[in-house]
């Protein structure tokens, strides 16, 4: 999942890249796409291996597997949502009216990746209210925090990528008022955008430790941490298993918002966005 | 959801109909600052129903904030703009009822043409199968009816105006606001489009204000031309009276191609230069008698091919009926003489020339 999202941050800041010239040796460029494939299929397939698949049944029929995955899901949601409703008017207000704003932002949704999350937490527990100390909820509003950066760096390339100001005018100008603006051109054109900080999301709450540990709360990693020390296959085998559930969230997204983006040709950023780059403008 | 609820949008938006006649525009004494950059100052401009008038002028003399604040976008700091006699300063832009076509990148990208052009009257609440088939006439308008469904990324940058034209004139607005929507374009088809919108707003007789930066559009397209500098009109006029009778040096050298040539200004209102004396045109009384440049067109110049004249040509261009002759004369002065392109020949670069003055009247400015 690491390796997502540092991906995702480059694909954003870098220029697009010149096309190569087609005869530039592609056999250097199989022979470094196989090296990469091995340096992550290997350790994949020997987890694999030693686990057996047998493994796999057991870890489902382990207790306290579904109680944690559900509430991993549920935080997944809640966080998406309310990172959604912040990040997005205020993006787009940002950019309309405070452009000026824009670095300043900037620093501040970059500050959640800077503070180590053990301090962050430390910090929140200290000050939560009683009252949400007593639900998995509070980890939800901290996870809110913490994809602050993903999201608004993905929102923000998006609506960099539009002519915001002149849709905004031309929207204006045939009598849409600021609602029908903001869902009939704004948010379809976005689309990729919103994918790109909906998929981080849910992929740094699926994987997050430090804090769900702390809050004394069994999300899916910190349940496969407890149950790591019994049986080594079994334990090996829900390692993977949290892998592949990630996996298959994110794919289930991609493939679900995706369908109608790829007919606009909108933003740039997505995890898929390397294939797609020939088919923008 | 019938073509009832749309008020006074019902009369069908149908190709040839007859001109409904625009409602008339006026701003008064119309000022507005962005710090401490007055962007207008004071403009005043009357626009009559069905009229073109264009503004053009350097970037940065206030055009785009004038046309801004008659769509709603900017607000003026002073000075008041009526519609059909009416104040709007209060009428938020989505209920002004201007169509508005804008540089580029102005069509909704999730958005097919035909969607595009129906997005306003979906905005005033028609059916869909009347905003459809509207839509579908606006296209067939601006002769796109065949590319109803492609987004705009499959469109080139003429049809992509194109479209935009179509969105803007389908919702049947008072006023069509033009913010430059040729310059984005490659020549050839800025002329077709540029004749494609002067023949449409004719027909249409919809009110018009056209800003632009290129004069040869503004005077090929607007029935008057306003020549801005620093936030207010210099001149407006029909194009012919711009370029024939300028009222300020300013203008004269802002339209068309003008000659400086360093001359003297009798206190009897003559001027003297190339050795001719001649009127000087009213309009010029603020330049005090003495040392002056002249403004000369080069279709006003003569020029002939004599030993020891008075300039030596430097380059020639062929402009097709026209050939422009580019002549150094003494004190380092170069003007540029238009002469029929069938007597050009003898004029070859390096012959010595007598340039002198074809006994119009001139202009003459303040010595630069």
């Amino acid at each position: 999942m690491a390796a997502i999202i540092s991906d995702e941050l480059a694909n954003e800041t870098a220029p697009p890249r010149p096309h190569r010239k087609r005869r530039s040796y592609p056999v250097w460029r199989w022979i470094i796409l196989l090296l990469t494939a091995v340096y992550f299929l290997i350790p994949l397939y020997a987890a694999l291996r030693f686990a057996g698949i047998a493994s796999f049944g057991d870890v489902v029929h382990q207790t306290g597997f579904s109680d944690a995955l559900i509430l991993s899901l549920k935080l997944a949601v809640i966080t998406t949502v309310l990172t959604m409703a912040l990040m997005v008017p205020t993006t787009i207000y940002v950019h309309l009216r405070l452009p000026r704003l824009r670095r300043l932002l900037e620093s501040i949704t970059i500050l959640p990746i800077v503070i180590p999350p053990v301090v962050l937490i430390v910090g929140v527990l200290e000050v939560a209210p009683g009252y949400l100390k007593s639900t998995p909820y509070l980890l939800g509003l901290v996870y809110v925090i913490l994809a602050m950066p993903f999201a608004y760096r993905s929102l923000d390339a998006g609506l960099r990528a539009l002519e915001l100001r002149t849709l905004v005018d031309a929207a204006s100008s045939l009598g849409a008022g600021w609602l029908s603006t903001l869902w009939r051109v704004i948010l379809p054109n976005l689309r990729t955008a919103l994918l790109s900080a909906t998929v981080l999301t849910v992929a740094l709450v699926l994987g997050e430790f430090t804090m769900a540990s702390l809050d004394l709360y069994q999300t899916f990693p910190v349940w496969i941490v407890a149950f790591d020390q019994t049986s080594g296959p079994v334990s090996t085998a829900a390692s993977l298993l949290a892998l592949f559930v990630t996996w298959l969230f994110l794919l289930l997204i991609v493939t679900v918002g995706g369908r109608r983006a790829r007919r606009t040709g909108g933003a740039q950023v997505d995890l898929i966005s390397v294939t797609r780059r020939d088919t923008v403008r | 959801m019938e073509a009832t609820n749309i008020s006074s949008a019902t009369a069908a938006g149908v190709p040839g109909r007859a001109a409904s006649g625009g409602a008339p525009v006026s701003l008064q004494e119309v000022s507005r600052s962005f710090g401490a950059v007055r962007a207008l100052n004071g403009l005043s401009l009357e626009i009559a129903p069905g009229e073109l008038v264009a503004l053009l002028g350097p970037s940065g003399c206030g055009k785009t904030t004038a046309l801004r604040i008659l769509a709603g976008f900017e607000t003026a700091d002073s000075g008041t703009v009526t519609v059909d006699g009416k104040d709007i300063a209060p009428v938020p832009p989505a209920k002004r009822d201007m169509g508005m076509v804008f540089q580029s990148y102005s069509l909704f990208p999730n958005m097919s043409a035909l969607e595009n052009v129906g997005f306003g009257l979906r905005m005033r609440k028609m059916g869909a199968a009347d905003r459809r088939r509207r839509a579908r006439e606006q296209l067939e308008l601006v002769g796109l009816a065949a590319q109803a469904s492609q987004f705009p990324h499959q469109l080139s940058g003429g049809q992509q105006q194109r479209v935009a034209l179509a969105r803007a004139l389908a919702i049947q607005p008072r006023v069509l606001l033009l913010d430059e929507p040729l310059s984005a374009l490659d020549a050839k088809v800025r002329l077709q489009l540029r004749e494609q919108i002067r023949s449409l707003q004719q027909r249409l007789g919809i009110t018009t204000l056209f800003v632009t930066h290129d004069q040869e559009e503004a005077l090929s397209m607007a029935d008057r031309v306003g020549v801005m500098k620093d936030g207010s009109l210099e001149q407006i006029a029909v194009p012919s009276e711009l370029y024939t009778r300028p009222a300020t040096a300013f203008v004269a050298e802002f339209v068309g191609t003008m000659n400086r040539i360093p001359g003297e200004l009798a206190s009897g209102g003559q001027a003297t230069a190339l050795g001719t004396v001649t009127d000087v045109q009213s309009g010029c009384a603020e330049v005090p008698p003495g040392p002056v440049d002249v403004l000369v067109r080069p279709e006003n110049l003569r020029i002939a091919a004599i030993a020891g004249g008075n300039g030596i040509i430097t380059t020639r261009t062929f402009l097709g009926s026209v050939t422009r002759i580019h002549v150094l004369l003494s004190g380092d002065v170069t003007v540029q003489v238009d002469v029929p392109s069938a007597t050009a020949t003898e004029l070859a670069p390096g012959a010595s020339v007598q340039v002198s003055l074809d006994g119009s009247p001139v202009q003459v400015a303040e010595r630069s």
